[in-house]
């Protein structure tokens, strides 16, 4: 026998077959669904290896992303030995993704893009999931008048063609920083609070809100107890499908010659450099636009995982 | 359905009364003027250039001035391009981007629709699963990265295939000749078609499965006249709503792609516009282009009203 058990009560296979049937909410449902797509458990695989990889890649490489090395200037990648003349000058050594014209490291330079590129995808969908949802609640529950103002003023901004206004804010603040991050969030909020007051309208009108109100809840717990997880679902796959959309805009303006400056870089800089040369050096190009590419993927792959794992009906 | 019109017409006018002040004001932001960088200029002629552009009034009087011009169709002139007035520039980019978005968008309806239709009708068979792969590389993959790798096999290395010489030149305008339109088209469509492909398939599986489909097979029609004369119409109404994003998106990459081929758009001149600084022409082309993504939009609209008899336009 286990020693600390008592002897089985009568009904205690019962009780444990019931524990084990009931013990399975909504989110432990969609978690158990979500870990079935292989495909998504694979995405999150690959992505967590790529954000450590850009973590910890000062410590895996022995190069410094802006250290350049004339005797090794476009040097094709080389894996193994570091004997074997890569580079032009008849120069070797283990360049894994090669180098580039004024002999910097690709590897280690496609990881630090890796930094800034997750960096202003999270940052930027961070700011606009705070505006967009803040903005789409308060109109989703405050609801009349103000809700049609407030979605009047959201359609007129839909049409209006944003990449130049974030054109326009890049030049005019001289490409700062921080400013693409926010510059960037601050127009892709429109379709979260679009997706936030609908869900908020509906959510409002279900007999559990009302049943609270009529329990006595007030404002703020309705909101937070009710609402708000309610909201959740759609969100978390919107905020999802966000950040690569936010990645591409930061590196689209980064090719033009809008986004990051150098010394540092990002994947859209690394692309607009590696196109440049892509006769004589593809890995330029390559490289960077697969691991580009990679993480694009998986965050679409983890979004319409999410989609199915949250949305039963809709599959 | 012309009060909707009407209204919808009217209603355009505060969206582009925001933007040109937003551009403007914006642009007043900016740190220095416009004639800052050249050299240090004496006094008098730094105050008559000033004067020339109306810059020495009132802001607010400049920003009358220009919204004056503007009613005329008057961009005022280019800073950096001498000579040229941003209208004259902007009339001389656009026929080049307006072939370039007008063939870039019938591509990507043509060949999306297409790729949906198969996709639903192969719905979770190879066939399917192929085309939503290439649907999703088609999304993932920025255009800058397919215009290069394009490029370099299409143009550089030359791609021979049984013996035809399928090169084709890897920028240039040369006046619109078909070879020098092939790849920044595709370029340009890529990305829509991938959508649109997607869009086609959900609405299609859907419409597939109700039941005038079915009442149609069961009068033992063939396969291809329910599609066609069945399933199309419904099937294809959820793609008209899509057009407005698909054209905003196609002017945007028309930036890119302008830039990558080198040809003389309107896209182009922003990008250099942008760089060098040039307010004026920045202003213009982000005024045009919205001018333009307005009129677009409340067209697809209307058609949308038209094509559909459900919807009621109010």
């Amino acid at each position: 026998m286990i020693p600390g058990r008592t002897p089985a009560h009568p009904d205690a296979q019962l009780m444990e077959k019931a524990q084990a049937v009931k013990g399975r909410s909504l989110l432990a449902d969609a978690r158990r669904r979500l870990f079935r797509n292989k495909a998504a458990v694979a995405s999150m695989v690959l992505l967590a290896l790529i954000a450590l990889m850009a973590v910890f890649v000062p410590v895996v490489s022995p190069y410094a992303f802006d250290a350049q090395d004339y005797s090794k200037i476009s040097c094709a990648p080389s894996w193994w030995t570091a004997d074997v003349p890569t580079c032009p000058g008849g120069a070797g050594g283990t360049h894994w993704f090669g180098t580039d014209p004024i002999g910097r490291d690709l590897f280690v330079r496609s990881f630090y893009g890796a930094r800034i590129s997750l960096a202003v995808g999270i940052v930027a969908t961070l700011v606009s999931l705070a505006i967009g949802v803040l903005y789409g609640a308060a109109s989703g529950f405050i609801g009349g008048r103000t809700d049609a103002f407030m979605m009047r003023i959201v359609d007129v901004l839909y049409s209006l063609p944003f990449i130049f206004l974030v054109i326009i804010l890049m030049v005019i603040f001289n490409q700062n920083f921080i400013l693409l991050f926010v510059a960037i969030g601050a127009v892709s909020w429109l379709t979260m609070a679009r997706i936030v007051r609908g869900q908020t309208l509906s959510a409002k009108q279900k007999e559990f809100v009302e049943a609270a109100r009529a329990a006595g809840v007030g404002t703020f717990g309705i909101i937070t107890r009710h609402i708000v997880p309610n909201v959740v679902g759609p969100v978390i796959v919107y905020v999802t499908l966000t950040i690569p959309g936010v990645i591409l805009a930061e590196s689209f303006l980064s090719f033009l010659g809008l986004g990051i400056r150098e010394p540092f870089t990002s994947w859209g800089v690394l692309i607009s450099e590696g196109a440049g040369e892509m006769e004589t050096a593809p890995w330029a190009l390559i490289f960077p636009a697969a691991l580009m590419a990679i993480t694009l993927f998986c965050f679409n792959f983890i979004g319409d995982g999410l989609r199915d794992a949250l949305d039963p009906k809709d599959r | 359905m012309l009060f909707y019109a009407i209204r919808r017409v009217l209603g355009a006018i505060p969206t582009l009364l925001v933007i040109i002040t937003l551009s403007f004001f914006l642009m007043r932001l900016a740190p220095g003027g416009p004639f800052a960088g050249d050299r240090v200029l004496p006094p008098e002629i730094a105050r008559n250039i000033a004067a020339a552009y109306d810059l020495d009034k009132p802001l607010w009087q400049q920003f009358l001035i220009y919204l004056e011009r503007l009613a005329h169709g008057d961009f005022g002139p280019s800073y950096k391009i001498r000579d040229f007035t941003v209208t004259q520039l902007i009339m001389n980019g656009f026929p080049v981007s307006l072939k370039l978005g007008l063939l870039a968008i019938t591509l990507a309806v043509a060949v999306g629709t297409t790729l949906g239709i198969l996709a639903a009708l192969r719905q979770n068979r190879p066939a399917d699963y192929s085309v939503m792969t290439l649907a999703m590389i088609g999304i993932t993959i920025p255009s800058f990265v397919t215009a290069p790798l394009l490029q370099l096999i299409f143009g550089i290395y030359g791609l021979h295939i049984f013996g035809l010489n399928l090169s084709l030149p890897v920028g240039g305008w040369n006046g619109g000749a078909a070879q020098n339109l092939v790849l920044p088209v595709i370029v340009l469509a890529l990305g829509p078609i991938a959508v649109i492909a997607r869009i086609t398939r959900g609405s299609m599986v859907e419409v597939l499965r109700s039941n005038f489909i079915r009442t149609a097979r069961a009068k033992g029609l063939p396969t291809w006249r329910i599609i066609v004369h069945h399933a199309l119409h419904a099937g294809l109404l959820p793609l008209v709503s899509y057009l407005g994003p698909a054209i905003a998106d196609i002017v945007s990459g028309s930036l890119i792609v302008e830039q990558i081929f080198g040809l003389p758009g309107i896209g182009r001149y922003f990008v250099q516009a942008a760089l060098n600084r040039d307010y004026t022409l920045v202003m213009g082309v982000t005024i045009f282009y919205a001018a333009l993504i307005i009129t677009l939009n409340l067209l697809v609209d209307l058609l949308y009203g038209v094509l559909d008899p459900r919807v009621r336009l109010k």
